[in-house]
């Protein structure tokens, strides 16, 4: 090393400096109430935002140390390569152990700058306490970091070449899936350390309430974004055309999505109606608690997976340090505390808090399937030694049995009113729903040939979905009820909020609709093919006319030709392919998609057979886009809903007491 | 509606749904999941043909057969047994002779294995760490260095 300061070495020094202002944050405040000292008290104001910015400087001092090639931080060599196109060079630095644990940690940083700088309006020992909490969780991952997952460390002398990104790993889907990820599992440690610091307060006011529902929302956005990206990514670049493989590191972002749906949800009743409280409490720390267990699913290297890069035992043990301190605390705090919190209002059983309650009931009983179905074989085989696989079938039999109550529920929730709902009266309403319904059940079944009732169920569940949110929506506009222009202005009045639940809704029916026609009306063709052959496939016809290969600065690749064509009508070619990386000696199977409607044509490859065809694998998907359009609409929804004026953060005081429709 | 009553009846219901949930784990957990062996378990055991099992081992070398419908054929081997298997569809990318592997699929008889799918890792260095346990049993592992023999 020269005299001279390396980017490497001012991120690390960044990083120990955000450690020491997390520490401070975690401490100084809390004492300054204790003693009743404001100016202590005050730190919290401005702590966060500097921790933020000396972890974000750490961060781009990777990212730098990445985009210069810099092999003398073995972080860099391992993951990178001077050949690679840039923005592989940057996703690379989240494509591995320690860039994605500093990317998580920043993350974490930013929300708490966030509070700090929007939460002017918060009573300033509730916020001092919050940004305790998230300094607390932001301590001990900086810690681990230093400890046992350092990204610049270093190699001397330095290599000249570095070993280039998993290839499978640089495709611009997988470049932002973890960020998505991570603003949304680590987004909700702030629904966590609202609630940890409710519970030592004792009380939660109405700023409590109105504080969490939009910060847990826009996690839940994010979130949901970002596991749709994963599942997509997973179908195109797997070639396995599957979409949800129920993979632990899947259910890692399920189980606090599912949990944070819930807590979306009751944080709702909680903002209206002041009830479900120690409920509510119970869930922000859940799904926190079930963000951590993803973490460490993830990162500990417990799993054999795509994703589990890591495989150091001191890691796991130390997140599972982390784990245990975290969940184990705040579970103890909650059941010491709890008690001491009031009650909320009554309501009946049927009332717009019962369906809340009922989707809470069955959303987190759900979580706890996929819980027990994702830990139970690392638990059995920690205990006993035997290995066993738990996929799709046992998800299958326990987590879609749940779902379908759940789902068939939905409509008459926001159809109930407050404290004492009409069951009766709403049944009546969602009358042209149901008759949608049944008659899109009939079709199908008729379509299909009279083969099987479970998909043409599922598909009408999907339309009951749909149309039950399009009489949510005609009943808040009292559409045809009374003349146009009356709809018109209640339209425009309409809360963004209750148009964020109709288009969720929706959202969610979609893509029920889209899971239930790719499942059960797709047909897959194996074949072995020579140049000059054909497959149809679902009225398609495949040419296959050969391969032709092509060489690129770091990879080479074979590219299949193929002509497709229905009936006689317009031709249209796909080239399905195989990548050869050399640095790695990695091979890659790059899909061929053609998007028809909403229905997708997929073409993988396999290998040469011994006779010189090539392995090909066609599929027809029916609507199987919608999975994804229906979960970015579900987000949207959710975007609509945080747009609204009421929920906007740094609201004046006294706007959540009017009570408004949700 | 009391307090008291409300209670009771959301209690009550909770508990309806988390025993149906319970039920439903406990019967998928019987029935629904897939026990791993290596080959030597499986040529211990003498389980039923028919059996679900998940298979892991090292590919033989020169055992694979690639047929004219797409069909291939294999042996599978953790140096002591070995298991032959069929499979009809596309291998991962990184099936290769001598390599780690996972097939999941149905016994035919205690040497024949039909697979439904057949999994490899997207890293050339890495072995399935099922494979690796069922190297160590043989005792043909050795931590760093690989296969040893």
């Amino acid at each position: 090393m020269t005299g001279t300061l390396s980017v490497a070495e001012i991120g690390h020094y960044a990083m120990i400096l955000a450690l020491a202002l997390m520490l401070v944050q975690s401490v100084v405040p809390l004492l300054g109430i204790r003693w009743g000292d404001q100016r202590l008290v005050a730190v919290s104001g401005t702590t966060p935002i500097i921790g933020f910015l000396f972890v974000a400087i750490a961060f781009v001092a990777l990212v730098a140390a990445y985009v210069t090639s810099d092999f003398s931080v073995k972080n860099v060599w391992e993951n990178s390569h001077s050949a690679q196109p840039l923005i592989y060079k940057i996703s690379g630095v989240w494509g591995n152990h320690e860039g994605s644990m500093l990317l998580w940690v920043l993350i974490l940083a930013l929300f708490g700058a966030l509070v700090a700088l929007f939460g002017g309006n918060l009573p300033s020992t509730l916020r001092a306490r919050v940004l305790a909490v998230q300094a607390w969780i932001g301590s001990a991952f900086l810690f681990f970091i230093l400890f046992t997952s350092n990204p610049f460390a270093r190699l001397s002398p330095a290599p000249l070449e570095g070993q280039e990104l998993n290839p499978i790993l640089q495709d611009i889907g997988l470049a932002i899936h973890p960020p998505l990820l991570y603003l949304g599992y680590v987004g909700f440690s702030i629904a966590f350390a609202f609630a940890v610091a409710a519970l030592i307060e004792g009380r939660t006011d109405a700023a409590w309430a109105r504080w969490v529902r939009p910060w847990t929302l826009t996690a839940w956005i994010f979130l949901t974004a970002g596991i749709a990206m994963g599942s997509y990514w997973a179908y195109y670049e797997l070639g396995w055309g599957g979409w949800w493989f129920w993979d632990p590191v899947e259910n890692a972002s399920f189980m606090p999505w599912l949990a944070g749906t819930a807590l979306l949800h009751s944080a709702v009743v909680m903002e209206k109606r002041g009830a479900l409280k120690v409920w509510t409490i119970l869930l922000a720390i859940l799904t926190f608690s079930l963000s951590l267990v993803g973490t460490f699913l993830v990162r500990s290297g417990v799993l054999t997976s795509v994703h589990a890069f890591a495989s150091d035992p001191t890691r796991g043990i130390f997140i599972l340090g982390i784990l245990t301190l975290f969940i184990g605390g705040a579970l103890s705090l909650f059941a010491w505390r709890a008690p001491e919190l009031k009650q909320g209002g009554l309501f009946a059983p049927i009332s717009r808090e019962g369906a809340l309650v009922f989707n809470n009931l069955f959303l987190v009983t759900a979580a706890a399937t996929v819980v027990v179905g994702t830990l139970y074989p690392l638990a059995l085989e920690a205990v006993t030694g035997q290995k066993i696989s738990v996929g799709a079938p046992f998800f299958n039999l326990t987590f879609v049995p749940l779902m379908v109550p759940l789902l068939m529920a939905v409509p008459f929730g926001p159809l109930l009113a407050w404290k004492r709902g009409d069951l009766y009266g709403a049944s009546q309403r969602l009358g042209v729903a149901m008759i949608a319904a049944v008659i899109a059940a009939v079709v199908t079944y008729i379509a299909a040939g009279g083969k099987g009732v479970l998909a043409p169920f599922g598909l009408a569940l999907g339309v009951w979905l749909i149309a039950g949110s399009a009489v949510d929506f005609a009943e808040r506009i009292q559409l045809f009820r009374t003349d146009a222009r009356t709809s018109l202005k209640r339209f425009t009045g309409l809360p963004r909020s209750a148009l964020g639940t109709v288009v969720a809704h929706a959202a969610v029916g979609v893509i029920v609709i889209g899971i239930i026609s790719t499942s059960a009306y797709q047909t897959e063709k194996i074949v072995a093919m020579r140049p000059g052959e054909t497959v149809e496939v679902a009225g398609y016809t495949l040419l296959f006319q050969g391969v032709s290969p092509t060489t690129r600065s770091d990879y080479r690749e074979d590219k299949a030709q193929f002509v497709v064509s229905r009936g006689g009508g317009n031709q249209f070619p796909m080239a399905p392919s195989k990548r050869f990386y050399q640095t790695r000696q990695t091979v890659t199977t790059e899909a061929a998609i053609k998007t028809i409607g909403f229905s997708q044509l997929y073409i993988s490859l396999g290998e040469p057979m011994d006779n010189g065809a090539l392995a090909v694998r066609a599929s027809y998907k029916p609507m199987v886009t919608l999975i994804w359009l229906g979960a970015l609409m579900a987000a949207f929804g959710g975007a609509l809903s945080l747009s609204d004026r009421r929920l906007r953060i740094g609201a004046p005081r006294r706007a959540a007491a009017r009570t408004v429709p949700a | 509606m009391t307090r008291k009553q409300r209670r009771l009846v959301m209690v009550a219901g909770a508990g309806a749904v988390l025993s149906v949930a319970l039920v439903l784990v406990l019967f998928a957990l019987r029935d629904q999941i897939v026990f791993f062996y290596s080959p030597t378990e499986i040529a211990q055991k003498a389980l039923a043909p028919g059996t679900r099992v998940r298979l892991g081992g090292l590919v033989v070398d020169g055992s694979v057969k690639r047929g004219d419908d797409g069909t291939i054929s294999f042996a599978v081997t953790d140096t002591a047994n070995s298991v032959n298997i069929a499979y009809h569809g596309i291998l991962p990318d990184l099936f290769r002779e001598g390599q780690g592997i996972v097939a999941e699929g149905v016994l035919t008889d205690a040497h024949d294995l039909q697979a439904s799918s057949v999994l490899a890792k997207h890293d050339e260095k890495y072995m399935p760490k099922e494979v690796v346990d069922a190297l160590k049993a043989q005792g043909v592992w050795k931590e760093g260095e690989g296969v040893v023999q």
